[in-house]
């Protein structure tokens, strides 16, 4: 019977409990739901979903909340759904039960995966047209364009969170190190001499590391070089495009890579944004990382730093050429019971976030690329450039030329699956276990069996 | 295993079984059913072109020498958690039982990790072991060992085993204390008598006694580190570096939800359904016997 | 139960060799050993979320506390958000667990005592096909049918709500096991006298069943609880609004990536705070959740 009894208090208390909780006037879950639910009433309802982390998906949700304010219409519902990858899975099985939302944040990766599902996308030129919104697609950088565009040039999703990977550097290592503040390393040859310099004066405990090494030292690496990262136009001429990372120049700059790791001038900083923290906090002196590292190199960072192009081989014809973008863009959605005033809430939203004013305003806060002419002649307008040297180089880096068929941008399915794949044979050539040439032979082996994956998904052949 | 005096009732036992039934239907066999499905098909991540292909997911999950590498992966890290998790777990249960003073306190203190969510332990070891945050890392780096378990595999893959096993052994304790308290004390006083050392008696006598706990722990901490560390993986190194920490049931993870190849990823998820049929149909005729015994 | 090994429990904490011998110190070092080994992440944990985050970027984290521990817990608890990571506030966060540990405890052991009656009170057509159905259902881990029962719960409506998050987790045999097991050793003559005494099923199910299972439901319940609460895959996928995020949930996407300058402060601290509620069931029910444990995988 005690046994009994002092389970039913048991309970008891957690009933109390679990009541107090559920009861708890939430405070701030209830501010901002329920003045929204009041004034949401009657509202076109758009589901938006995206994959930026604090602090930047803070800023993307005070846009929608602009654009809610500015009109009475139409309610954007922006929310954040985890990294890229854990949005886009959300949102596709979504799709699949019928229940997508209207718009989702893809990262530029995925571009062939969304491209190649026709139906499930509703093309951004499409939507503009049928909308009746007028757009102009001419007023994007061609870099940006490009890459999200179909291969006769009509837009297929809406470029907002665009980046560029440049070079980060530490003014204050170079001074100690005896090297020239003003003059960043140019070409590899510099970036090594500098790397070791650093080293052997001790100005740094690291004299060079990248983050995103797929991105950086492939993608990047083979547009700055004029060189094909993959046939068919890296895959922008169809979806038999094959591997093209083991070229003479890709084995010669992994082999380039170990030997300064091996000499020490080298650090590994692992995949993704891992390596990103070694700069901010000093460690590194120089870093290839994405431009949209700015916010937190200007929060972190306690020493004088500036950005640079990143380096090319300068016996290498062509280069360097413009590089490439990263980042994200915003895809429309489609759904069975999807009406054409949602889509015109879309295209509204759409309209709204290419003003000069947001796109500047997003470039400013978020250290991502000014995507639009009339939004960077509105931040030079501001005097913003003049304010914050360097703010520029991304953009520019971006359109230093125009963009060649291997500068153009990625079309590669599951280029997700095939950046780790290229990631994991850097790692093995840096762990000893293969030789640079065996790597890049067994990467290229590797990526082309994802891409006839996709290609066998897509055409049944 | 029945009962002789039953109750009697045309539809009331069909109405109690309705909700569980109902729910175990909707939730369980359709989409259960749908994975095996899903496994012979070749699918677009989105669903709008399908192809049935019968059994070619299965040939090249398979012949895929990275599905076998994370098969010894698995093995390997699988052997160490529960090599670590049983050893020390039944070395408490041991000093516990030896009749030492607030025993009751121990088990308490040692008992508890159970409780934590495997996502959090990964947290909780990360901040130790992190290179340049946790203690343990910025200790082992100054020593000079380059601990960096993101770009080492097998360091990787010792983290994620030590902080599985750290969950794990306050569970196998509680097992062994059990079993340890189940074993008459006559027994052991006899062999006491007989003069033999602490160590002789627990090794000639108390081990084989203790053998159904042992027996039946192995089973379930296989089953237990084959699936349910997903959460430590996932939130201590998602599998890398390289694909040194992908264990079988992260690469399901990793193939169907990151990589978007569904049919593959099914066929993985029936290849493990069926390790977890064999491994279950051998501890259900482990527990019959049992049940004979008594 | 089935749990022959509690229940023949010979009291060991008073046993007569404790007393007579000499204090033995092996068994305390290692025990005590074993104890601080276990503490020490936790208070590693602890630690960390009494420091302000530049000490912990810099990796200049002493052993012992620091000044921050207040405002760190109170910005976790009620905003969630630092400068580097984007959470809804704990106090959400735990609720949304609480709820969906204590509805899945609940359900689980309210469906599972209804089937296990049937099955084992009654003996009707089909009743070994229902109890192997229900018992199949052990076998399948949850990523098999992820995306399929994804795709049910949405097609149901049931995306982003406490129903979705819960129910889809109550299709398990754990429960109906247990009861079943239990209810097995339940004498013949209970049930006769029951009947002799003119009581129906339902009326020996409310009145003398139920009663007799209190410590078996005690027991459950603490297991599921902890169970439902450190869920992990299912609201990831469920939730897709940050109100609806659970705390297991918000704790690995404020880590993210791991990196180094991240707002390891307000994650410890979330971490601290996610973890009392599981750990203080189990060390508090204590007694209950050893039969549980021993009872659910028997």
């Amino acid at each position: 019977m005690t046994t009994r009894t002092k389970f039913f208090v048991g309970f008891v208390c957690f009933a109390v409990v679990a009541a107090a909780f559920a009861s708890t006037p939430d405070v701030k879950a209830a501010q901002p739901t329920a003045p929204a639910l009041v004034a949401q009433a009657g509202r076109v309802q758009v589901d938006f979903w995206h994959g930026l982390g604090r602090p930047l998906g803070g800023i993307l949700e005070d846009i929608a909340a602009e654009f809610n304010a500015s009109q009475t219409r139409y309610h954007v519902n922006a929310t954040f759904k985890g990294s890229y990858p854990e949005t886009m899975v959300a949102a596709i099985a979504a799709f699949r039960a019928g229940n997508a939302p209207h718009i989702v944040q893809m990262f530029e990766v995925g571009t062939a995966t969304m491209m190649a599902a026709k139906g499930a996308v509703k093309p951004v030129h499409e939507l503009m047209k049928e909308a009746g919104v007028p757009f102009d697609p001419s007023i994007y950088l061609p870099a940006i364009r490009g890459y999200y565009s179909t291969t006769d040039g009509r837009m297929v999703a809406m470029p907002f969170n665009s980046s560029t990977a440049v070079l980060w550097y530490n003014r204050d290592a170079f001074r100690k190190a005896g090297l020239d503040p003003a003059k960043p390393p140019k070409t590899w040859a510099e970036t090594r001499a500098a790397a070791q310099r650093i080293r052997s004066t001790n100005a740094a405990a690291c004299g060079f590391t990248f983050a995103w090494p797929t991105w950086t030292q492939f993608e990047q690496f083979s547009a700055i070089h004029d060189t094909p990262l993959a046939t068919k136009a890296n895959g922008f001429e169809g979806l038999d495009a094959e591997m093209a990372t083991n070229s003479p120049l890709h084995v010669r700059h992994t082999q380039a890579l170990l030997d300064m790791m091996k000499e020490g001038s080298f650090k590994y900083g692992g995949r993704d944004s891992a390596a990103d923290a070694l700069f901010p906090s000093g460690e590194c002196a120089m870093i290839h990382a994405s431009s949209g590292l700015r916010a937190r190199v200007l929060r972190d960072a306690k020493f004088d730093w500036g950005v640079a192009y990143l380096p090319y081989y300068d016996d290498v014809k062509g280069a360097p050429k413009n590089s490439i973008i990263g980042g994200a863009a915003f895809w429309v959605m489609t759904s069975p019971r999807r009406t054409a005033e949602e889509y015109r809430a879309v295209a509204e939203f759409f309209k709204f976030i290419g003003r000069p004013e947001v796109v500047a305003r997003w470039h400013m806060e978020s250290g991502f690329l000014p995507i639009t002419y009339p939004g960077i002649t509105l931040v030079n307008a501001l005097g913003y450039y003049a304010a914050n040297p360097g703010a520029d180089i991304p953009y520019k880096q971006l359109t230093r030329s125009l963009p060649s068929r291997n500068s153009k941008g990625l079309r590669l399915g599951n280029m997700p699956e095939i950046r780790v794949v290229l990631q994991e044979e850097m790692e093995l050539v840096f762990q000893g276990q293969k030789s640079a040439k065996a790597a890049m032979d067994a990467g290229v082996r590797r990526a082309n069996e994802i891409l006839r994956r996709f290609e066998k998904v897509h055409t049944g052949q | 295993m029945h009962r002789r005096v039953v109750f009697e009732g045309k539809f009331l036992p069909y109405l109690l079984l309705t909700p569980q039934l109902a729910i175990v239907i909707v939730f369980f066999f359709w989409p259960a059913w749908q994975a095996i499905f899903q496994s012979l098909l070749r699918q677009d991540p989105f669903g709008l072109r399908t192809e049935f292909i019968w059994f070619e997911n299965f040939v090249q999950v398979l012949s895929n020498p990275f599905y076998l590498s994370s098969v010894r992966t698995t093995v390997v890290f699988s052997a160490a958690v529960i090599l670590l998790a049983m050893s020390s777990a039944l070395l408490l249960a041991v000093m516990a039982d030896s009749g030492v003073r607030g025993a009751g306190v121990y088990k308490t203190l040692l008992l508890w990790p159970y409780a934590i969510a495997p996502a959090v332990a990964g947290a909780l070891w990360l901040f130790m072991f992190h290179p340049t945050v946790g203690i343990f890392g910025r200790a082992l780096n100054a020593a000079g060992l380059g601990w960096d378990y993101m770009l080492h595999g097998w360091q990787a893959l010792l983290l994620i085993a030590l902080a599985s096993a750290w969950k794990r052994v306050g569970y196998n304790f509680i097992f062994f204390l059990a079993g340890l308290q189940s074993i008459p004390k006559e027994v052991t006083e006899a062999a006491s008598v007989d003069g033999a050392g602490p160590f002789q008696r627990f090794r000639k006598i108390i081990f084989p006694l203790l053998s159904p706990t042992t027996f039946f722990l192995l089973v379930v901490n296989v089953i237990w580190a084959f699936f349910e560390t997903f959460g430590v993986v996932h939130s201590l190194t998602k599998g890398g570096p390289g694909k040194a920490t992908e264990t079988l049931i992260y690469k399901v993870y990793v193939d169907g939800v990151v990589n978007l190849d569904l049919g593959g990823s099914s066929a993985q998820s029936v290849i493990l359904m069926l390790v977890v049929v064999a491994l279950t149909a051998v501890q259900f005729r482990y527990i019959e016997r049992r049940v004979h015994y008594q | 139960m089935s749990a022959p090994a509690v229940a023949q429990q010979r009291p060991a904490l008073t046993s007569p060799r404790a007393g007579r011998r000499p204090v033995n110190w092996v068994p305390h070092l290692v025990l005590s050993i074993g104890v601080v080994i276990f503490a020490f992440p936790v208070y590693m944990a602890l630690i960390g979320s009494t420091h302000d985050p530049a000490t912990i970027a810099r990796g200049e984290m002493p052993l012992t506390p620091g000044q921050n521990a207040a405002s760190n817990f109170q910005q976790a608890w009620a905003v969630g958000e630092g400068m580097r990571v984007k959470a809804a506030p704990v106090q959400m966060m735990m609720r949304n667990s609480f709820i969906m540990a204590v509805v899945i405890a609940g359900g689980k052991i309210a469906i599972s005592i209804l089937s296990a009656f049937a099955v084992a009170f009654f003996r009707f057509p089909l009743r070994m096909f229902f109890f192997w159905m229900i018992f199949i259902t052990l076998m399948l881990p949850v990523e098999v049918r992820i995306i399929p029962t994804y795709a049910v719960v949405t097609n149901l409506g049931m995306i982003n709500t406490f129903w979705g998050l819960t129910v889809p987790l109550l299709a398990s045999a754990t429960g109906t096991l247990i009861f079943r097991t239990f209810f097995l050793t339940i004498p013949d003559e209970l049930v006769e006298a029951a009947k002799l005494d003119g009581a129906g099923p339902m009326k020996f199910f409310w009145s003398i069943l139920l009663p007799m299972s209190s410590t078996a439901i005690a027991a459950l319940f603490v297991i599921l609880f902890v169970y439902g609460w450190n869920q992990y895959l299912w609201p990831l996928l469920i939730t897709t609004s940050r109100e609806m995020e659970t705390i297991v949930i918000g704790i690995t996407k404020m880590i993210g990536t791991g990196e180094a300058q991240t707002d390891w402060h307000l994650i410890m601290a979330t971490t601290m705070l996610a973890l009392i509620p599981p750990v203080s069931v189990v060390m508090l029910m204590q007694r209950w959740f050893v039969k549980g444990l021993i009872g659910t995988e028997k």
